[in-house]
């Protein structure tokens, strides 16, 4: 026979042991974010190309979308933080937009003058491809270090926050590429970016829906 | 909830006590009544399992109220699930012509001491058997609920097992 709810009651009563509680979301995502800061400050001079990039921050557009993407970034782990917690609204998820619609417009009207600057030449295939590289290479790390904070919360619906997660995911990945991406924006690379950033979102929500026994 | 946090056990039994109705009214609202007590048992597995999650500056009902609406859709969305794949066999009550075939599942039926052979097991043995097979809890849930680690409740129900086929078929 299986336990009634009472027997199931005493159960748990019996067996619960102390618990700590989870620190506010908000310390713990700008925790998180400082230690991928720490870290990302000691590996982006190893590859950074800073002539370049002080090259392209004399452009007002792509600071523009330097920001958005990082701001994409930030928020979109803070709502993550937020959304694994059982009594916060999904309404969370809404957070990383306004960034995100700056990012894509930037980089949008970017790829628009690069398009009227070197005509067809922009959909030529070949450095983006290594961009698609970078940001999965950066996404893969950065998304382990999400998963293994974010999971302490258990979240009852894993889906929408690891969606969000990988977002953050991948827009810090595609701001730590800005240090050294020679290629100025065309349709291609926004496509290539685009679909690597689909790739770590999708890859993140199907990974969350695996069947498993609760941690 | 946070004396249950930290460690109040005759705190967080009351509690568990006094939310029931609220859980009851949420899985009814979803499930018939001969399936929304295991929907409530569900739901306080969640909240036993999420209870580090609580943040007493907040609302408790809404955070329980949010775990249980969302585990009794779970739940609907998964018999759903089962119920696509299971297949209703007429057959399977029927015995087959030969005797010799029906032996085993016989044997099974009219196993008079099993309930004699549970009883017989050591308490860890039948606390394993009884979560994992017949409560059929998952070894995390198991291991929530006794506070046993996995492996042992691996070993436990392993056991428990081999020794109630033993018993069986001497019978």
């Amino acid at each position: 026979m299986p336990p009634s709810t009472d027997q199931l009651i005493e159960l748990l009563a019996r067996g619960a042991a102390p618990v700590k509680r989870l620190r506010p979301p908000l310390v713990r995502a700008t925790l998180w974010l400082l230690a991928v800061a720490a870290v990302a400050a000691l590996v982006v001079p190893f590859f950074a190309n800073f002539a370049l990039f002080d090259e392209k921050l004399r452009d007002a557009k792509f600071i523009l979308e330097l920001i958005g993407t990082l701001l994409t970034g930030i928020a979109a782990v803070v709502a993550a933080f937020y959304m694994s917690l059982p009594d916060r609204s999904p309404a969370w998820a809404l957070l990383p937009l306004p960034p995100l619609v700056l990012w894509l417009a930037s980089s949008g009207y970017n790829c628009y003058r690069d398009w009227i600057v070197t005509g067809t030449n922009g959909w030529a295939l070949g450095e983006t491809t290594a961009c698609f590289g970078t940001i999965m290479g950066f996404s893969v790390p950065i998304g382990i270090a999400l998963v293994l904070v974010i999971r302490r919360a258990r979240p009852i619906a894993p889906v929408p926050v690891a969606a969000i997660g990988g977002l953050g995911v991948a827009a810090l990945s595609a701001f730590l590429l800005q240090f050294n991406h020679d290629v100025d924006a065309s349709f291609l690379d926004l496509g290539v970016h685009a679909a690597a950033i689909l790739l770590v979102i999708a890859v993140a929500a199907i990974v969350a829906r695996i069947p498993r026994a609760p941690i | 909830m946070a004396a249950a946090q930290d460690g109040d056990r005759a705190g967080y039994e009351r509690l568990l006590r006094e939310i029931l109705p609220l859980l009851r009214s949420i899985a009814g609202r979803w499930h018939r009544a001969d399936r929304a007590e295991d929907v409530v048992q569900d739901i306080l597995l969640t909240i036993h399992r999420v209870r580090h999650t609580y943040d007493p500056s907040r609302p408790l009902s809404h955070w329980l109220a949010t775990i249980a609406k969302r585990r009794a859709i779970d739940a609907l969305r998964s018999r759903g699930r089962t119920e696509k794949i299971e297949v209703f066999d007429e057959d399977s009550y029927v015995t087959f012509a030969d005797p010799a075939a029906n032996k085993e599942s016989s044997v099974r039926d009219q196993a008079p001491g099993l309930g004699a052979a549970i009883a017989a097991l050591p308490d860890s043995q039948r606390e394993a058997l009884e979560l994992l097979k017949l409560r059929e809890l998952s070894l995390a849930e198991a291991s929530t609920v006794s506070g046993k680690s996995i492996s042992a409740l691996k070993v436990n129900v392993h056991r428990a097992i081999k020794s109630l086929r033993a018993q069986i078929k001497k019978e």
